[in-house]
């Protein structure tokens, strides 16, 4: 048996595939419910209620993609130049704190500007200290062949600690009776509220219209002609004069700047402050949610819906069953790795010899 | 300051720390190094020690006995080795993404078991973990009360530095190993199976990061904590770089790197108790980064890595 690549991918397969890999993830994942002690339908019941089947279970699940797809981007918009940027986590972090520091401290109300300029200050702040922490080891993969995997990778360690350190010192919240909690945003800062009795919040938006227009740039502008050469082949597009360094900065700077608004996002939409737990590995889900839409854009959206309904539920799901929450990662991550070889399995096609 | 510094490279207990430290990093490191130097990234590693720190402890606690727990550790990385090769060297799909799947898979499954098994502990139960050699080992000079005091796991992980250099250096195996990393079709028409080389390979390698893994709960610590792996296993792919795929200077590095993490902790408590503690433990990661950039001109990467090969192709 060897595996055969089609000369033209099969429509139906390509649609076919992700059907598929739901149906093995969601089998496979029964086994654990079971082994758990819990009733297999009754907990899948339980869990796609809590995530989709009201509308409190709904705003929530919105509410939860709404870094996830920004995150999801940062990784989406990386990849697709192939640049590995796996610091998505630390750069919402430190968009996150350039946010506060430009709309929170002196005296709780920002720098002295008008409200409009300082608010738009402060969405630059936090998608330029993303940027600027990719740079680094955008720069030196470009110049110097250092493998950018490792060095996002260590990163994101080194931001925690930083943000810890501000979170301790000169950012520090002095009426938080020594909870490791930042300065509160100017609430006159805050994302706009979308909807009534819900904490859905103008960053899904803005998400959504990045997602979009994400889409747009790739497919119908020369940056993202380039992009999609240097995305499938480094070595042909520099034969053909891509300047392939300087897309893959682009993307990379693009990547860290999305990941720091999913920061801003979440402090000016969310929270109002931060804190070292403000992220439950939204960074690194980015990366999952990016695979699972295969760095399509808009498909992107989707996947961070998915994934964000598979962790509210399983919060909501393990209130009533004894089934630990930790499910909802290990469906997530089995979804991708089924996901990746149904579609790998439906290009190819299986010939006995 | 420099006093200090002296003084303390100068305590047995410093290097006692270091090589505790350095253990699973050594341990970590060379497992990267067999998959990398058959030719394919291994990103699972953090998941992968989070399934050995499992494992290793359940199956101890499970009255396995601690040698038992390693070897459960060592099979279950394996295992999820095998799924890494068949994914990157059978499929072809991305090492990167594969490996950061397998990471997730890997992480979110034994934190699943371990909440399925332990619903309602408010405080982690433990085992008896390995205890410090003792003799003979005292009665050698200077590094005997160093070498005294570590478990049987950290001599395995030092003793294995050498073996794997001769593995890799001294054998047909190894020598394939490395050809099918190198130049995969030369290998083939050597008569190397490429493909069970490389997945042989990763399996091997991810059996030693499971054994990393198990140390911290059965050496280390004694029970399993929720992120206690906490970016070793990252730092050991940061490692291998440093150590450009050679077994001597992985040793080398883990050491360097164990012996920062353990100055930043004495320093943190003595004389630079001034400076927030955070910039302390933020040192052995921008240190990591650093030596990346300084060996990154002359990195002798294998050449066939991160590339898929299929018989017949160019």
């Amino acid at each position: 048996m060897r595996l055969e690549r089609r000369e033209t991918a099969s429509r139906t397969a390509m649609l076919v595939a992700p059907l598929v890999a739901v149906a093995v993830t969601l089998a496979a994942c029964a086994l654990l419910v079971a082994w758990a002690g819990a009733p297999v339908g009754r907990t899948y019941g339980l869990l796609f209620d809590g995530a989709f089947g009201s509308r409190f279970a709904l705003t929530e699940t919105l509410t939860r993609a709404t870094p996830l797809m920004l995150t999801g981007l940062a990784a989406a918009v990386a990849f697709r130049a192939r640049f590995w940027n796996i610091g998505a986590e630390g750069q919402l972090y430190l968009g996150a704190l350039a946010a506060v520091a430009v709309g929170g401290l002196h005296e709780g109300s920002g720098f002295d500007a008008p409200l409009p300029l300082l608010f738009a200050g402060m969405v630059a702040a936090g998608m330029a200290a993303g940027a600027t922490l990719v740079a680094g080891p955008a720069l030196l993969r470009n110049r110097f062949g250092v493998d950018e995997v490792v060095t996002t990778l260590l990163m994101n360690f080194v931001v925690l600690l930083f943000v810890s350190w501000m979170l301790d010192g000169p950012m520090k919240d002095p009426t938080a009776m020594g909870w490791p909690q930042s300065v509160a945003l100017d609430p006159e800062l805050e994302f706009a509220r979308l909807l009534e009795k819900s904490r859905v919040h103008a960053g899904l938006l803005w998400a959504v219209g990045l997602a979009v227009l994400v889409w747009a740039v790739q497919r119908f502008t020369t940056w993202g002609f380039e992009w999609r050469a240097v995305g499938a082949s480094p070595e042909a597009a520099r034969f053909v004069g891509v300047p392939v360094g300087r897309v893959m900065l682009r993307a990379a700077l693009l990547s860290g700047a999305l990941a720091g608004l999913a920061g801003v996002s979440e402090v000016a939409g969310r929270t109002g402050y931060v804190t070292l737990d403000m992220s439950p590995g939204y960074g690194y889900a980015g990366i999952v949610i990016a695979m699972l839409a295969a760095l399509h854009p808009l498909a992107v959206v989707g996947a961070a819906v998915f994934v964000a309904g598979m962790l509210v539920g399983a919060d909501s799901m393990s209130r009533e069953v004894a089934v630990p929450s930790y499910i909802a990662d290990v469906i997530v991550s089995v979804s991708l790795l089924a996901m990746l070889v149904a579609t790998m399995l439906a290009q190819y096609r299986i010939r006995r010899r | 300051m420099l006093a200090d510094l002296v003084d303390t490279l100068l305590q047995a207990n410093f290097w006692i720390a270091v090589l505790r430290i350095a253990t699973p990093l050594v341990l970590g490191t060379l497992g990267v190094l067999l998959c990398e130097r058959a030719g394919v990234l291994n990103l699972g590693i953090e998941g992968i020690m989070v399934a050995g720190a499992f494992v290793g402890w359940f199956a101890a606690y499970q009255g396995a006995g601690l040698w038992g727990g390693v070897l459960a550790a060592a099979l279950v990385g394996a295992l999820l080795g095998g799924l890494h090769g068949v994914l990157t060297v059978v499929l072809a799909l991305s090492q990167h993404v594969s490996g950061l799947g397998i990471t997730l898979f890997a992480t979110s499954l034994s934190y699943y078991a371990y909440r399925v098994g332990f619903p309602k502990v408010s405080t982690p139960p433990t085992i008896e973990p390995f205890t410090a050699i003792g003799a003979p080992f005292d009665a050698i000079p200077v590094v005997g009360p160093i070498l005294a005091a570590q478990t049987p796991l950290a001599l395995l992980a030092f003793a294995l530095v050498p073996a794997i250099g001769w593995l890799l250096y001294r054998t047909p195996a190894g020598l394939a190993l490395r050809m099918v990393g190198e130049n995969p079709a030369a290998a083939e028409s050597a008569g190397i199976p490429v493909a069970a080389t490389r997945i042989a390979a990763i399996a091997a390698g991810s059996a030693l990061m499971g054994i990393a893994g198990s140390f911290l709960t059965l050496a280390a610590f004694n029970a399993f904590f929720f992120n206690m792996v906490n970016g070793r296993g990252w730092v050991c792919v940061a490692l291998v770089v440093f150590a450009s795929w050679r077994p001597g200077k992985a040793l080398l590095g883990a050491l360097l790197f164990a012996g920062f993490d353990a100055m930043q902790l004495r320093l943190q408590q003595g004389a630079g108790s001034e400076v927030p503690y955070q910039l302390w433990l933020m040192l052995p990661y921008l240190l990591s980064i650093l030596a990346l950039v300084l060996v990154a001109r002359r990195a002798a990467y294998p050449q066939a890595l991160m590339k898929p090969y299929r018989k017949g192709e160019r």
